[in-house]
């Protein structure tokens, strides 16, 4: 008797759970991989209104990205948020992703160049992996007061800052510096031996400068806490953490520097096993409603490749950006093209081998 | 009756042995297989023991590997000089209330993450921190110090994390020592420091050596305190490790270097047990 009513019971637990399962499918739950200030509260909280679906949102970076995606076989997450450079190389390498079935975005929403040009560096064997959403670039943010003359990443390295500047141990700060010292390592990109080449150089000029280095920052937080003391006048850093600072303190901002800013555009990717697809092209194509884009601008400090998004962009950030990036100083950014694989393991040895140094 | 204690048996070890197997030894099976894994081009992979190769012959590899375990060496040392005596007042002076309020103290900076005691280190020491405005405050210095991003912080920092881990077994053998052989001792003429060398140190040796391996092996794996507190050439071995499998996307020489940390480990602390004449089952039971 009792055991029969278990039975019953347990039935029940179950087409109890299968029944939430169904209800589940039909609203879906988009896991969104992607970068603190691409996915604001206010934002999530309108998509979820409109479509019913939920977002569970993780944040991370370009590395950790691909870190988990690579250690799932590209499970866990149903939308990605890398950079378009970081994109064809672990495809290839790793198989993470899936690609974009270009019929299900609005791609009237999009500046036009900008998805073109995504498209071209993210196609692996024909297919388009990647779509454009915020973009942005990477350069000096310098106390004005202190380090006026820092021009060019190459000034990092003068007496007149030693000891008070940060940058980065990571490739944004090979190539920088490569184009600072008159060399064009993205042309050497596909030539390995140049490259390398290129990368001992910079090496060389990396060791000769650390005694002017105060720390190696590592997160944004850290930079901005050395930058906010006036432990650290010079570094190399991201144009919105120099927006940022420049609110609170007047003196400190982003400079573009003389060789070109270095330019990242963040796509949207589909990770291999995502499970809720429509979700994701659904996002896609609501956070690309140049209102909603402009509110992401906002919160991430960042423009995005949303058409006519700059209409709805506070006054204030783009009077920081005008004043950052002056008609040439955009024309001359350099944007990152697709990292070929296997050329981390070259700088890595770079990398490591100017932490060694003394 | 006997089905039953077998029954019971098997399902108080069931949870241990998913735990080991699960958890411990498939991963590392599988670590092993990584780390023996080359890649030869796109998505071609042979085996081979390159890795291993590529460790020996950076310079860097090998000098990182030296000196975290010598800094972890030391950690533990300065952690048993400063947890000692404490642990004795504990134990042997303190009574009642005192001696656990005074346990209870040690336990207090573990109510909050590791991230926020290592800030709260980097607040103190940074250049336009708490110890540099007072010492300019107090006219002792003129200039503002940095005691931030260099192997003294990360020393302090690393000391400071692991201090409970050595007080915890100390007290409890300590404790077990009964007074009245300490009195016996002095009434047959024994120095403090005799007394200290010949009757206290080696009753309290299993707790010793289980603290110093507690804190080497936490010491030794540590991620955060290094990062953070350490500078421009402090370099620490799981920090090379995390560089390999997130920022290179190399797992495999990732996984070589999980195996000879690994390896050491298990080297020094088999040493320590047989320098010391102590047993892994004297210490642990």
């Amino acid at each position: 008797m009792n055991q029969k009513r278990n039975l019953k019971i347990t039935a029940l637990a179950i087409s109890a759970t299968l029944s939430a399962f169904t209800v589940q499918a039909q609203a879906d739950t988009l896991r969104l991989l992607t970068w603190g200030g691409y996915a604001p509260d206010n934002v999530v909280e309108m998509f979820e209104k409109q479509t019913g679906h939920t977002v569970e949102v993780t944040l991370s970076n370009n590395e950790e990205m691909i870190a988990k995606l690579r250690a799932t076989g590209g499970g866990g997450f149903d939308l990605a948020q890398p950079s378009q450079d970081r994109i064809a190389g672990p495809q290839a390498e790793f198989g993470i992703y899936k690609p974009i079935d270009l019929s299900k975005i609005d791609s009237s929403q999009f500046i036009p160049s900008m998805l073109e040009a995504t498209k071209g560096n993210t196609s692996v064997d024909g297919e388009v992996y990647g779509v454009p959403h915020v973009w942005g670039t990477s350069g000096l943010v310098i106390d004005t007061e202190k380090a006026s003359m820092v021009k060019d990443y190459i000034d990092l390295c003068s007496d007149a800052v030693a000891g008070k500047v940060s940058y980065r141990l990571k490739r944004p700060t090979l190539i920088g510096f490569a184009y600072s010292m008159g060399m064009d390592p993205f042309a050497a990109y596909n030539d390995e031996a140049a490259y390398k080449d290129i990368m001992e150089k910079v090496e060389a000029k990396l060791i000769e400068c650390k005694p002017n280095v105060k720390a190696y920052w590592g997160g944004g937080d850290e930079l901005m806490n050395l930058l906010r003391s006036g432990e650290v006048v010079a570094s190399m850093a991201w144009d919105t953490g120099g927006w940022k600072l420049n609110s609170d303190m007047p003196s400190i901002t982003f400079v573009a520097p003389a060789s070109g800013a270095l330019g990242w555009i963040d796509t949207f990717v589909l990770p291999a096993k995502g499970q809720a697809d429509d979700a994701a092209y659904a996002w896609i194509n609501f956070v690309m409603q140049p209102e909603i884009a402009a509110m992401i601008t906002d919160v991430a400090g960042n423009f995005t490749a949303s058409k006519g998004a700059d209409e709805f962009v506070s006054a204030e950030l783009k009077a920081k950006y005008q004043a950052s990036f002056p008609p040439e100083d955009v024309d001359n950014i350099k944007w990152y093209p697709p990292v070929p694989a296997g050329l981390e393991v070259l700088e890595g040895s770079i990398l490591d081998r100017v932490n060694a140094a003394n | 009756m006997k089905t039953e204690t077998k029954i019971g048996f098997i399902l108080l070890i069931t949870p241990l042995l998913l735990w080991l197997v699960l958890l411990i030894i498939i991963p590392h099976i599988d670590m092993f297989l990584v780390s023996i894994r080359e890649r030869v081009g796109v998505r071609q992979y042979q085996s081979s023991l390159a890795n291993y190769g590529t460790f020996f012959e950076e310079p860097l590899y090998i000098w990182t590997f030296v000196r975290t375990a010598t800094m972890s060496i030391l950690a533990t040392l300065i952690t048993l000089v400063i947890a000692f005596p404490a642990s004795y007042y504990i134990a042997k002076m303190a009574k009642g209330r005192t001696q656990s309020v005074l346990f209870l103290l040690c336990l207090v900076p573990f109510w909050v993450s590791e991230i926020v005691r290592t800030f709260g280190w980097m607040i103190l020491l940074r250049e336009t921190g708490l110890v540099s405005s007072v010492l300019q405050w107090t006219g002792i210095v003129s200039g503002p110090v940095e005691m931030l991003y260099n192997d003294t912080a990360i020393m302090i920092g690393l000391v400071y994390t692991s201090m409970l881990f050595m007080v915890v077994p100390l007290v409890t053998t300590l404790e077990s020592l009964d007074d009245q052989i300490i009195e016996a001792a002095y009434d047959l003429g024994g120095s403090g420091l005799s007394i200290l060398r010949e009757v206290i140190i080696p009753h309290a040796a299993p707790g010793i050596v289980a603290g110093s391996i507690v804190v080497f092996m936490l010491t030794l794996g540590n991620y955060l305190t290094p990062t953070m507190l350490g500078g421009k050439d402090s370099l620490w071995f799981t920090e090379l490790i995390y560089l390999q499998f997130i920022v290179r996307f190399n797992w495999e020489l990732g996984a070589a270097f999980g195996f000879m940390l690994l390896l050491l480990s298990s080297i020094i602390v088999w040493s320590v047990l047989r320098l010391t004449g102590q047993t892994l089952e004297k210490t642990m039971g």
